[in-house]
């Protein structure tokens, strides 16, 4: 299983996606990201990860602290816009299958 | 892995394919669309009206998390049990007029079936705005949420 590394799963959250948009204009350490989000602190981190993983975010050393700023080329790969568009019906027909196999072992 | 659920929208045309293959008997997969209580389970939205019979009509509401109401209407031209739906689709309140859609249930094995959802738009433009639709959304609301805690820390 290698979920966390799907790039649409990763955006698929809306705190990662207000990450990328803060990140995209300058990049920024962890401390100063999570001060944006009511978030817990740990929670912010935990999305930092996942973001750095599917390698929307790099990661740059500078002096003690870790800064993140968005990696452009695979922001573009996410551009590709129907992606999104696919993913809501996927999701939607997965329930749909969910949802029909449960009311089939009702019904017998 | 191949994708479940397919989408060819073609550039430059008004119209897109969504196909989408189900672990489930064609009768189970056609009782989603027909029954008004399974509709509102797998589509997250109250049903107000399903009429599924030629000039029939429906009404459905989808409350969003802010809680305000929106609206999605049309009319059903034709309903070919475990076969086809002919219907339009709107949105209320958005400029994004109305759709037509032609969708056709197959059977492919006992257990497996197979739906294709033609959709048709108004024009290009208005296909590719509803293409960008969910990703759009989700930045926008992303920005305004940074939008209002920047402006509380003013």
């Amino acid at each position: 299983m290698n979920l966390r590394r799907d790039v649409f799963q990763a955006i698929a959250d809306p705190t990662r996606r207000a990450i990328l948009l803060l990140v995209a204009s300058q990049s920024m350490s962890a401390g100063a990201i999570a001060s944006n989000f009511d978030t817990a602190r740990p929670t912010v981190s935990k999305h930092l990860q996942i973001l750095t993983e599917c390698e929307l975010l790099k990661q740059e050393q500078s002096g003690r602290e870790i800064y993140y700023l968005i990696n452009a080329k695979k922001m573009k790969e996410v551009a590709d816009f129907i992606e999104p568009f696919r993913k809501m019906w996927d999701d939607r027909f997965n329930k749909l299958e969910t949802i029909m196999k449960k009311y089939s072992r009702q019904s017998r | 892995m191949e994708q479940k659920t397919k989408i060819n929208a073609e550039d430059g045309k008004q119209e897109l394919v969504i196909t989408r293959e189900f672990d489930l008997p064609l009768e189970l997969l056609f009782t989603a669309y027909a029954e008004s209580e399974i509709v509102e389970q797998w589509m997250g939205t109250k049903v107000l009206k399903l009429e599924n019979k030629k000039h029939g009509s429906y009404q459905f509401e989808t409350t969003d998390p802010k809680g305000n109401k929106h609206g999605f209407n049309g009319v059903i031209h034709e309903f070919v049990p475990n076969r086809k739906i002919t219907r339009t689709f709107e949105m209320e309140n958005a400029p994004f007029g109305v759709q037509l859609e032609f969708l056709e249930f197959e059977k492919l094995t006992d257990d497996t079936s197979k739906l294709n959802m033609h959709v048709i738009y108004e024009s290009v433009a208005q296909r590719d705005q509803l293409l960008q639709l969910p990703f759009t959304q989700g930045i926008n609301m992303a920005h305004n949420r940074i939008q209002n805690i920047l402006s509380k820390l003013k």
